[in-house]
């Protein structure tokens, strides 16, 4: 098969609503409350989180992907908000690691990262744990080669790796199993 | 009498860790902050013959363009000292931006401060240099015939070589003889937090600086020289750390840039540097080559051995990991000779990282070892048990503790190693080649030079503060110091709150080299146990108290009370004693005065380390599915905590042995790997279950706490293990590190 | 990052019509690598045009018997498509193979084909490379190169392309479907990446504007017997050194079709149409797996670091046909 051209259709000209490249107000919904801010397209959900917000909770280890020290739920899906444009998150859910616990009382995740030490300067944890909570809802976290894997996205250079897996486990196991944890 | 000493007490700063809520530095709050981006230089050797900020400076939000030709002139440039002294301790002795000459690629040559941080970076592009280049060293074989043997390396601390006994004799008549060279990449440590540093000055003789470092008291002292301004000036803060590895022990350019920055532009500014500046901005470990020759006689036993390194350092200083130290001593051995050789660079000068020295050092002495026991038929364990030295080799001191050999006994139990078939290539599951290795680990414990100190002070609700100028970067030495200072005064750990983080606070040696909880520790129990006897001693000459007239020697402290040793029944609370006697609180500033290191013993930590590998027979892909590693550090102050380094430390041996490597790129003098998609960590599924032991071993020679330290040790020996392991699995010797998968096929 | 503006769209005509009229804007899907690139200065669009509200995020059954991946449906999403695992194992596979869950659930499979080299030289805007600035040269050539392609190299550039969903629509033959305003193609997937030659900076036949609306997986049994394998240094959350897409049916002891391509090792996914021609009809033995992967690699260049990518590429295939064969006789 050859390239081909088929059926003809006429796209609509640029009738975009374009926003930038200065400083526009932009709405954000992030655990549960709605924020307003003015800031330019270019600024990235991560720095919107942290500079704009004060959320620093969420951190910032490479800024490229590369590290997962920025994750944060957006639709209650894990994603890494160095590589995602806050202006895009619009109407979305952003759900960050002040979002995870209850008030005083700290997230099953959050409490067995405590007890089990899976952590020591704690700047990869915030990730860590967004990515764990996670990991129960997708389901990912039947046996510890499984959790491995779908753990690997969050780098911890102080290499608390084998303590995270036995923190996923204990929630897994208390909250009855895989994908039974959120 | 110990309670909360050994226990394994949560973090006492998790809480706030897994909530999100620790401030690292990047994330003080500061009123009317600012930005700041730093430009490096993308040659490595010349000077800058033009450079054009005019469009940076229209450029939308931007306060300061700063340059050679504008940037504050530093005051002095202190010389490269270990921040272990106590003193100025900067990373190299060169301090950027000065003039228009460059020393290595990445240097820093323009500093832009823009009201955001999007804004400060655009800027920082609009910046047009034109640079005139001269040829660059950045490999050690492109000079090698340069090298040289240098007086003294690592800031002056160790001598550029050590001898003793007559090493070519004794090779020449040993009856076996190992010899062979290894090489090893240059690595960088990556900590997840990239270093930042914010500076508020509040008036022209006063700055605070919010900084990412291992002590903050290193920084006010190199800050303050470098800028000609008394410490009492500076303020240093350093509430949590995102980990360090060394890359936070000594203080770069970028506080002091901040602080210029800041004071030019007027307002606050804050410098968070990016991954890729985290290559070329805080050292790393340096690009080395090391000989090593063991002369041993048929049952193995050792009677020579000959180590050199050659390696790359900067264009100012002489630095070399001291990779020779604890091969050194880590065997009965009469006859040594270790020589460092150094070659100049268009470097950064490199710097400590995790396991300074020892995690190379003990890499050649190990892979060496297992060689000898292969000649001579020996079990590789059995080989070091036979060589084993009671004494320092070195000076022929006693150790002050060794625990050595219950660790390789430990070790070998919780592995299983005397089943192992030495066969190489004995064992085989489908594609996988199977092969056990072990390896020694030995680290030096280093004292620090001056006096350490903390401050304690104890309410009358019967609650302490605890205070010195320590950092937590990881270590959870706020969570140790919490548990030593609760049992000295027998209070229960929630009681006692442990303050750290600050130059306000007595001073304490950045946490180095293991020494920081051990420095710390030292100065926190000397000053607790002073709190608890100033206590004790009021009680017992207060005619109201119960304890009135009893001997203080006869008093002990348990639950917040103070009671007759003899007589738990007869005492009272602190709390009692300080509202009769209205005193609001008792205070006490105590010092630690470090043993000198040469204290007529030998001071070291000891382990044990043994790894399984699977080997890809046909596509070379290496794998470690276990390790177990079985420590001496003295005593263990919380076992958790303890533990999690260890084991940390094993998985970055692992990361050495099969991952880690920085590549330069000789022809633009560059890292041509600076990101954490290049630059490869282990990531979780990479790290296999990891079974860490510590055997307690009594010291009271070291510190009053008889601590060795954890940091460091549980790396050292890793990477041999697992060198070892290969060969065990596959037949073949690994002579250069990182173990990628092509040296294999 | 430059100064940029910011459009959102939702449906595909506003959308190409937006990008086409204006040369200096890009279109935004999952952003992880369009934002990555923008941020290094190597992309330099002045407005992005967020795609994401576009309704192409399903999977749905053609009427032929294939499967149609929506261009914006999310790597997650297509890999855990009960369907795809089924019917097309080596497609599922190779996107759990790839970056990390996080980066899964953002990117879109569209975004997955388009992006770019991870060449660290073309990342760095102060040197050489003929990709991102044609004419200026080739970084790589002489340099840091342990990760580059052995196949499908030029004088001009040796970079790898990173794709891993490519490499298993490379041995489907799948079809990329695109819009724009000249209306909507179908591209073959081999048509669809191009070699670098003298124009590296080419790597694919769209235009400006034209959207890849979806990919068309082709009826085809034989790929329900498939699977992805790659070969790293780390154990996830890293391009390939060296990886292999294959489908099989072996009849009595013979090949009786196989499809094979390579990731991690040349300039596009490719097609190992040698390997696949020593392969049709042989026996399934590990001797004619070897001659297979001598004659694909017949013609591979190293270039000195990368130099070990070619023996790996080869036991690569070998273990791919091998453990394919095994599993075929299991079942
Ligand atoms: C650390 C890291 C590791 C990674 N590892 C792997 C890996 O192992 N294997 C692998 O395969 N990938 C890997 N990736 C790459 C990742 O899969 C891609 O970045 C991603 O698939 C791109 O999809 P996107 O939707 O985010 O695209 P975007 O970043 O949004 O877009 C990429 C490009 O495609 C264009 N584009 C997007 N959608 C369309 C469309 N529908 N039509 C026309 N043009 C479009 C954009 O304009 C842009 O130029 C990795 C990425 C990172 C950061
Ligand atoms: S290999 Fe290609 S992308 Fe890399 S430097 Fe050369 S031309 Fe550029
Ligand atoms: S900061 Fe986002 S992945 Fe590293
Ligand atoms: S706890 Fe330090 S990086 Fe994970």
């Amino acid at each position: 098969m050859k390239s081909q051209q088929a059926v003809q259709t006429t796209p609509t000209p640029d009738s975009a609503v374009v926003r930038g490249p200065d400083e526009v107000e932009v709405r954000l919904r992030v655990n549960g409350e709605n924020r307003r801010m003015s800031i330019e397209p270019r600024v990235s959900l991560l720095d919107a989180l942290r500079d704009r917000l004060d959320l620093h909770g969420t951190k910032k280890g490479c800024n490229q992907g590369a590290c997962g020290a920025c994750t944060v739920w957006v639709d209650r899906r894990r994603v890494l908000a160095c590589l995602t444009l806050a202006i895009s998150c619009e109407n979305r859910e952003i759900t960050t690691i002040e979002g995870l616990a209850d008030g005083d009382a700290l997230h099953p995740m959050q409490e067995a990262f405590l007890d089990l030490d899976a952590f020591q300067c704690g700047y990869c944890t915030p990730g860590q744990i967004m990515s764990a909570v996670a990991l129960l809802t997708e389901g990912h976290a039947g046996d510890d080669d499984e959790i491995k894997e779908w753990m690997s996205g969050n780098l911890c250079r102080c290499a608390a790796y084998p303590h995270i897996r036995a923190a996923i486990r204990r929630v897994r196991d208390e909250q009855g199993g895989d994908r039974a944890a959120h | 009498m110990s309670p909360a000493i050994g226990a394994t007490l949560n973090r006492v700063d998790g809480r706030f860790k897994v909530r999100g809520e620790s401030r690292y530095s990047a994330e003080v709050q500061v009123t009317n902050l600012t930005h700041a981006v730093v430009v490096n230089s993308k040659i490595a050797s010349g000077r800058i013959s033009a450079i054009d900020t005019s469009e940076a400076e229209r450029a939308a939000g931007v306060l300061a363009v700063l340059t050679h030709r504008n940037m504050g002139r530093v005051a002095t440039v202190p010389r490269l000292l270990p921040s272990l002294a106590g003193l100025a301790a900067p990373g190299q002795s060169f301090f950027p931006m000065q003039d228009e000459s460059i020393h290595y690629g990445g240097q820093p040559i323009a500093v832009v401060v823009a009201d955001t941080i999007e804004r400060a970076d655009h800027a920082a592009t609009l910046i047009r240099v034109e640079y005139e280049t001269t040829p660059a060293t950045t490999l050690l074989d492109q000079d090698r015939d340069r090298a040289y043997v240098p007086e003294r390396i690592f800031g002056g601390l160790l001598p550029g070589q050590n001898s003793r006994g007559d090493v070519a004799k004794a090779l020449a008549a040993a009856e076996v003889c190992v010899q062979a060279t290894y090489r090893f990449a240059p690595n960088h440590h990556n900590p997840i937090e990239p270093s930042a540093s914010t500076a508020v000055w509040d008036d022209v003789d006063r700055l605070t600086i919010y900084d990412s470092t291992q002590g903050p008291n290193s920084v006010q002292l190199t800050v303050a020289e470098l800028l000609g301004l008394p410490p009492i000036s500076i303020r240093v803060v350093s509430h949590a750390v995102g980990g360090s590895f060394g890359s936070k022990a000594m203080v770069w350019h970028h506080p002091t840039l901040v602080a210029l920055a800041a004071r030019h532009v007027g307002r606050p500014v804050r410098l968070a540097l990016t991954r890729e500046q985290m290559f070329t901005s805080c050292g790393h470990r340096e690009e080395q080559e090391q000989q090593i020759t063991i002369g041993a006689a048929a049952d193995g036993r050792i009677s020579a051995l000959r180590h050199h390194k050659y390696s790359l350092t900067s264009r100012f200083d002489d630095w070399a990991e001291p990779s020779l130290q604890s091969a050194a001593v880590a065997y009965t051995n009469p006859n040594y000779e270790g020589v460092y050789h150094l070659v100049r660079g268009n470097t950064i000068t490199p710097t400590f990282m995790r396991a300074p020295g020892e995690a190379s050092g003990m890499f050649a002495l190990e892979c060496a070892m297992d060689e000898l026991a292969e000649r001579v038929g020996v079990d590789p364990l059995e080989l070091r048990m036979r060589n084993v030295s009671d004494t320092d080799p070195s000076s022929g001191n006693p150790w002050s503790s060794s625990g050595l050999r219950e660790c390789y006994q430990r070790a070998a139990e919780l592995f299983g190693w005397h089943d192992r078939d030495p066969q190489p290539r004995s064992r085989r599951e489908g594609q996988w080649l199977v092969g056990t290795g072990m390896a020694s680990a030995l680290y030096p414990v280093t004292q620090p030079v001056n006096p350490q100190r903390a401050k304690a002070r104890l309410y009358n609700d019967g609650t302490a503060v605890v205070e010195a100028g320590v950092s937590e970067f990881g270590t959870g030495v706020f969570t140790a110091m919490t548990q030593v200072a609760a049992d000295a005064l027998g209070l229960p750990p929630e009681r006692v709150r442990f303050v750290g983080g600050s130059s306000d606070l007595p001073n304490i040696t950045a946490a180095v080299g293991s020494a920081g909880t051990s420095a710390v520790g030292s100065a926190v129990h000397v000053t607790v146990c002073e709190l608890r006897d100033q206590l004790i001693r009021r009680a017992v000459a207060d005619d109201h108290s119960p304890l009135h007239g009893a001997d203080p020697a006869r008093v002990q402290v348990r639950d917040g009370k103070m009671v007759l040793s003899d007589r738990p029944d007869v005492g009272e609370t602190y709390a009692d004693l300080l509202h009769r006697t209205m005193t609001p609180d008792v205070e006490v500033l105590g010092t630690w005065n470090p043993p000198p290191q040469d204290a007529g013993y030998g001071i070291h930590t000891f382990g044990a380390q043994m790894a399984e590998v699977v080997v890809d027979a046909e596509l070379g892909v290496v794998r470690v599915r276990r390790m177990v590693g079985v420590f001496a550090p003295g005593r263990v102050l919380n076992r958790k905590l303890a533990h999690s380094q260890l084991m940390g430390g094993m998985l970055w041996g692992l990361g050495q042995a099969l991952l880690e490597a920085t590549r330069m790129d000789p022809r633009l003098g560059r890292w041509a790997n600076s990101s954490l998609a290049d630059y490869l960590v282990p990531v979780n599924a990479d790290a296999p279950d990891v079974v860490v032991d510590t055997i307690e071993q009594h010291d009271d020679v070291v510190n009053p706490i008889g601590i060795k330290g954890v940091g460091e040790i549980g790396v050292v020996g890793a990477a041999a293990a697992i060198a070892n392991a290969v060969h065990h699995a596959t037949g073949r010797r690994m002579y250069e590190l990182p173990i990628t998968l092509e040296k294999l096929l | 990052m430059r100064p940029i503006s910011y459009s959102r769209v939702s449906d595909v005509g506003t959308a190409i019509g937006t990008v086409a009229a204006d040369p200096t804007s890009a279109f935004l899907a999952g952003g992880t690598n369009q934002v990555d690139l923008l941020r290094i200065y190597v992309e330099q669009p002045r407005r992005l045009v967020d795609i994401n509200d576009l309704p192409l995020k399903q999977v749905e059954e053609l009427p032929g018997g294939g499967l149609r991946l929506g261009g914006l449906a999310r790597m997650s999403d297509v890999a855990e498509h009960p369907t795809v695992r089924r019917r097309y194992p080596m497609v599922s596979e190779s996107l759990v193979l790839g970056a990390s869950p996080q980066l899964r659930h953002m990117a879109s499979v569209a975004g997955n084909l388009m992006q770019r080299t991870r060449c660290t030289y073309f990342r760095d805007t102060e040197v050489a490379c003929n990709k991102r600035s044609p004419g200026t040269g080739c970084s790589a050539m002489e340099g840091v190169n342990r990760g580059h392609a052995v196949l499908g190299t030029s004088e001009c550039c040796i970079a790898t392309h990173p794709s891993d969903l490519g490499v298993a629509l490379m041995a489907l033959d799948a079809v990329v479907q695109t819009e724009s305003p000249a209306g909507q193609r179908s591209i073959p997937i081999d048509d669809f990446y191009l070699l670098p030659g003298k124009t590296p900076e080419r790597e694919h036949p769209l235009s400006h504007g034209e959207l890849v609306t979806g990919i068309d997986l082709p009826p085809l049994p034989v790929a329900a017997h498939s699977r992805y394998i790659k070969i790293r240094d780390r154990e996830s959350y890293e391009f390939a050194l060296a990886a292999v897409a294959v489908a099989m049916s072996v009849v009595d002891g013979r090949i009786t079709e196989i499809r094979l391509a390579l990731g991690g090792v040349a300039t596009k996914p490719w097609r190992a149409r040698a390997a696949e021609a020593a392969l049709d009809g042989a026996p399934a033995t590990t001797d004619s797996f070897t001659r297979a992967a001598e004659a694909e690699l017949a013609t591979a260049v190293p270039h000195g670091m990368n130099a070990f990518k070619i023996e790996l590429a080869k036991r690569t295939i070998v273990r791919a046909l091998t453990e394919m064969t095994q599993r075929e006789g299991s079942a």
